[in-house]
């Protein structure tokens, strides 16, 4: 599909989205509440049928964080980013997509690790990478730690 | 922090032991939980974080020159070929036009590095599974490339070579008659890699059946590489999306329907007669020219983000970088094949026996700091 | 009629009639059999312990030197060799696995890592910045990562130092 035929798709689906196409790939933005349709609207139907999450991540703004989801399609070969914005910086929530896509547990709790973003209904909410009693959350903008050596 | 956090004997009467992070056979610092009942695995449960070096941190405060080089030390089987996807993911920001002859250089040194990754990987798998004769002659082979690469790039290991715009010196003038010496050598050598483990019937019944994993459930776990081209799914990246030169370079995707640890070791096998064949069409006709595009001393990328995928020998690295104008990067992140090449281990895993473990980690083909990063 | 020749051994050979008598003091001896049999321990985190694996395969071949036999648990080696970079994770383990070996033991520190915290020194949360703040370190190798001649060379220079020990009398604690 081409990226004026997904826009048409999805803003019949979810009129509340916005769309950016600066970059490479086309984006889709929405807010963090809506994304769990979105995502189920993305896999199951065939027209789109993105059954292949590549790129799980989070970017942290100072003033919000955003969620960034890249989906290919096997079938198509076509790339959809999905970004939800999560405005509550200090105790970010979202929906898991963990059981559209298994690739998102190890992916969800790595975000969750180095961010501290929570994923509601996710089978294994614990920290990946880091110890179980590390405090903070490294990724973040403004984690201060004195064992850290600054240039 | 305690390793065994719980009681060893669960209330369903499985023993739960540990796997690693030391062990001979995890190819890296790994720690595995395991359930077991009697031998039969009920659970793998891994636990990441032993090499955990915060580089997508710490790269938000080097140049665009300079992160460049963290990246050889993650996956650093296939160091160069991490290097050539930072290094294309700037010239994407930049705009910048490598010339041919860099991109030839570049593609040469990738399935230089491809195969010798592979020879690793087959000598490994070999030790692995208990035979101890595979490791010596993988690495026969590979100290053969890893002196032609010592000679041009001047390190071994972590090369460092791709720069953004090119490659940061040019070839050295010995470099076509000993890849071609270095080609010949290898060639002659896949009939025995053949004889000695392939058509191994012990080889064979550790290997075949055990580690299935459905195409449906690769790509839901985000499997890329020969572990899922094992599987029946085409996903090579340099078929699918192109880059530095690949769509002039004829070249077969390896798939084969298995899905199983023998379909996978084969995929490998035959993987690496194709980058000899590459390696023979380009080494005559490497074009002249310059090396290096003009580019400014301080790179700044313009503010967006950059997405710039290749193929590494185990698949699909993604290098993400989210610019704000500086002259660091904002955020970099990593896709790495491993991770999620790993996320499918418990779900292979279930139903077999400890020593199956071993083979489908062996052969899903892990490097543990690209998991941890 | 006694004939005294030294040899590459460290004794003394008188030729006696029916063969010789080797005479040599017994901190030599053990010294020289600790030194030429020293068993490394399977023990590599990351980059450097590929560059430890060439140091094994034919081309480089340690076991010329005595390490042959590498063992898988720490309990029946002597040598750890600290191939790769050790995190806040790692710190326990490693230090678990030191104290597990029985003495004499021996630590090689490997690549820029394990001396300094190398190419991860500013701006990481979690590298520990050199092994010694960990266990107690006999030789360190620089490079990143260093040449397998580089770990060979670094053996022999720890077999040049267990030469010197002496098991009778106050050179034996190592100083931690």
């Amino acid at each position: 599909m081409t990226n004026e035929e997904i826009k048409q798709a999805i803003t019949t689906f979810l009129p509340s989205a916005a769309y950016d196409e600066t970059g490479e790939f086309l984006s889709i933005l929405v807010d963090g509440t809506e994304l769990r349709p979105l995502m189920r609207e993305l896999r199951s139907n065939l027209n789109f049928d993105c059954d292949y999450l590549f790129c799980l991540t989070c970017i942290d703004w100072k003033a919000h964080l955003t969620m960034v989801y890249h989906l290919l399609s096997k079938k198509h070969k076509h790339t959809i980013v999905v970004k939800a914005k999560l405005a509550d910086v200090n105790n970010p929530q979202i929906e898991t997509v963990s059981d559209i896509w298994r690739t998102a547990e190890f992916h969800e709790r790595e975000v969750y690790d180095l961010f501290g973003v929570k994923f509601l209904n996710h089978p294994d909410m614990r920290r990946l990478l880091l110890d179980e009693e590390w405090e903070g959350y490294p990724l973040r903008k403004n984690y201060v730690d004195e064992n850290m050596i600054e240039i | 922090m305690s390793l065994l956090g719980e009681d060893i004997v669960t209330e369903e009467g499985e023993f739960v032991i540990n796997i690693g992070p030391q062990h001979p056979s995890t190819h890296g610092v790994l720690h595995l939980k395991v359930w077991l009942d009697g031998e039969i695995i009920k659970k793998v449960q891994p636990h990441l974080g032993y090499i955990h070096r915060s580089i997508e941190k710490m790269s938000e405060s080097l140049s665009y020159r300079n992160f460049i080089y963290a990246t050889s030390r993650m996956d650093y089987l296939s160091a160069h070929i991490n290097n050539q996807a930072c290094a294309l993911c700037v010239e994407k920001g930049l705009q910048v036009e490598v010339p041919p002859r860099a991109q030839v250089i570049r593609i040469l040194m990738a399935e230089l590095t491809r195969l010798s990754s592979h020879q690793l990987w087959w000598g490994c798998t070999g030790l692995d599974l208990g035979a101890v004769t595979p490791f010596f002659y993988a690495f026969r082979e590979r100290e053969a490339i890893l002196a032609v690469m010592e000679e041009t790039c001047g390190a071994r290991l972590t090369q460092n070579y791709s720069v953004p715009g090119g490659v940061m010196y040019d070839l050295h003038p010995n470099f076509q008659e000993h890849v071609k010496d270095v080609i010949k050598q290898v060639k002659s050598k896949f009939q025995e890699y053949d004889e000695i483990l392939t058509g191994n019937v012990i080889f064979e019944q550790r290997t075949k059946g055990v580690g299935y994993i459905s195409p449906e459930d690769a790509v839901s776990f985000g499997c890329s590489g020969p572990t899922a081209r094992g599987s029946g799914i085409s996903c090579d990246v340099r078929k699918w999306f192109p880059y530095d030169g690949y769509e002039k370079v004829q070249f077969k995707e390896i798939i084969r329907e298995g899905g199983d640890c023998y379909s996978r070791y084969m995929v490998r096998m035959e993987e690496m007669k194709q980058s000899a064949y590459i390696i023979e069409q380009l080494i005559d006709n490497i074009p002249e020219g310059d090396f290096q595009a003009k580019t400014k001393m301080v790179l700044k990328l313009p503010k967006g983000e950059f997405y710039q995928r290749v193929e590494t020998a185990r698949g699909e690295l993604g290098v993400y970088i989210v610019s704000d104008g500086a002259a660091s990067p904002y955020r970099i992140k990593y896709r790495s094949p491993n991770f999620s090449n790993l996320s499918a281990l418990d779900h292979m895993a279930r139903g077999s026996k400890i020593g199956d473990l071993v083979a489908i980690m062996s052969t899903i083909d892990l490097v543990i700091p690209d998991v941890d990063r | 009629m006694a004939e005294t020749e030294k040899l590459v051994f460290p004794a003394q050979l008188h030729q006696t009639q029916d063969g010789g008598i080797v005479v040599s003091k017994l901190d030599e001896m053990i010294n020289w059999a600790r030194s030429n049999s020293l068993w490394p321990l399977v023990f590599g985190t990351s980059c450097c312990a590929i560059e430890m694996m060439s140091a094994a395969d034919a081309k480089y071949d340690w076991s010329r030197f005595g390490f042959e036999v590498a063992r898988a648990t720490p309990r029946q080696a002597d040598l750890i060799i600290v191939a790769g970079t050790i995190v806040m994770k790692m710190a326990p383990v490693l230090k678990r696995l030191y104290d597990q070996m029985p003495d004499p033991k021996y630590v090689i520190a490997m690549g820029a890592c394990t001396i300094s915290g190398g190419p991860f020194f500013y701006n990481t949360y979690s590298v520990v910045k050199g092994v010694d703040h960990v266990i107690p370190v006999d030789v360190y190798i620089p490079g990143c990562p260093p040449r397998p001649e580089a770990l060979l060379h670094a053996m022999i220079t720890l077999q040049e130092k267990i030469k010197h020990e002496s098991y009778f009398g106050k050179g034996k604690e190592k100083s931690k």
